[in-house]
């Protein structure tokens, strides 16, 4: 029964990303869709950081990984490249947790 | 187009991208534990990973599973989790322009990391650099480490002592971060933040994603209707100039979904 879950989930799951990358080039060449995919990737990652950073399941909680994203910013006005935030930002909150 | 942005490499995409495969993959472990712990069997925690491959998705039928739902309400809670990949999809097709078996292929990376690593490149041939090298590198790591996991239970330590959950979000401002170079996208993304954080205590986890970034996108047309009426009018003030398409006036709009140019990207 279980199995039936996992297989069919699966393939269900499979399936909405190959639509995703299916949709006609016709309807990608939309200047409505053009518009909207310049916005989604900033509505998105915005989104993706905040549940990131502060959401544990269904709960929002302030922790170390607030002072990880927070060397982050820091990093990220200083221009420091990519794997330095993001290394950083690890370290940050690893030494928050080991205190 | 970011004079102070170091322009990327292909060499520096894939150290990055690899740096987010490593930080992401290394959740599997939480996987697998979680997965064994609901009471899925070591090979149904690994079939997950590898057929479903979408964290919150699995996260939520292990979840479901775990509370004494039934598979059914399992796969459906993991289904509606994972719409917002159609959306990833939408937004990577133009980038990779795939088809065939190609397209089967790659929809299977389309998740939130890859999409991340991927959409926001300047060119087509970076997005799909950052795509594929993250996309791989997560789903070969992620099985593996589902795997371990599953076998080792928590015995192996949690991700977060390393601090890797704040690395992801760090990874996701960072390539945020550029994009943020006039206040319609600033405002967009907050307002997809906002929103996400307000839906956190009420939506199942994953949705809040989805919600977050469809309320901004629908904020960020508003706000781009706005500018294009205030370009039509300034372009009947100066006929002369010629007319860019109606919403070309952003840094990091596109003026065609294939186009290069369009994006700003981090390192």
């Amino acid at each position: 029964m279980i199995w039936w879950g996992v297989i069919g989930a699966s393939i269900a799951c499979y399936g909405l990303k190959l639509a995703g990358l299916s949709v006609p080039d016709r309807v990608l060449e939309h200047p409505l869709t053009v518009r909207i995919a310049a916005l989604i990737p900033v509505g998105l990652l915005g989104a993706l950081v905040a549940v990131q950073v502060f959401a544990t399941g269904q709960a929002l909680a302030v922790d170390a990984r607030v002072v990880g994203v927070g060397v982050a910013v820091v990093l990220l006005v200083a221009r420091a490249p990519f794997l330095v935030v993001v290394g950083a930002a690890a370290l940050a909150a690893a030494l928050v947790r080991l205190l | 187009m970011s004079p102070e942005v170091t322009e990327p490499t292909d060499r520096s995409i894939v150290v990055d991208s690899l740096g987010v495969g490593l930080a992401t993959g290394a959740y599997g472990i939480s996987f697998g534990a979680i997965g064994t712990a609901s009471g899925l069997t070591v090979a149904q925690t690994c079939v997950l990973s590898l057929l479903m491959f979408s964290g919150a998705s699995q996260f939520a039928f292990a979840g479901v599973v775990a509370s004494g739902g039934n598979p059914l309400t399992g796969g459906v809670t993991a289904f509606l989790l994972g719409s917002r990949n159609m959306f990833y999809g939408l937004g990577m097709a133009p980038r990779l322009r795939v088809h065939g078996w190609r397209r089967l292929l790659a929809a299977h990376l389309v998740i939130d990391e890859s999409t991340a690593m991927g959409v926001a490149r300047e060119s087509d041939r970076h997005a799909r650099i950052g795509f594929y090298v993250t996309g791989t590198s997560i789903f070969v790591l992620w099985n593996l480490m589902t795997f371990v996991g599953a076998l080792a239970g928590n015995a192996l330590g949690d991700p977060r002592t390393y601090g890797l959950d704040a690395a992801v979000g760090a990874a996701f401002l960072a390539l945020l971060w550029p994009r943020l170079t006039a206040w319609p996208q600033r405002v967009v993304a907050a307002i997809g933040a906002l929103v996400a954080i307000g839906a956190v205590p009420l939506t199942p986890a994953g949705a809040p994603i989805i919600i977050g970034g469809a309320v901004a996108v629908v904020v960020g047309l508003w706000l781009t209707r706005r500018e294009s009426e205030a370009e039509i009018t300034d372009s009947l003030e100066h006929p002369a100039e010629p007319h860019h398409h109606g919403h070309g006036h952003h840094p990091d709009d596109p003026p065609d979904p294939s186009g290069a140019g369009d994006k700003e990207t981090e390192s």
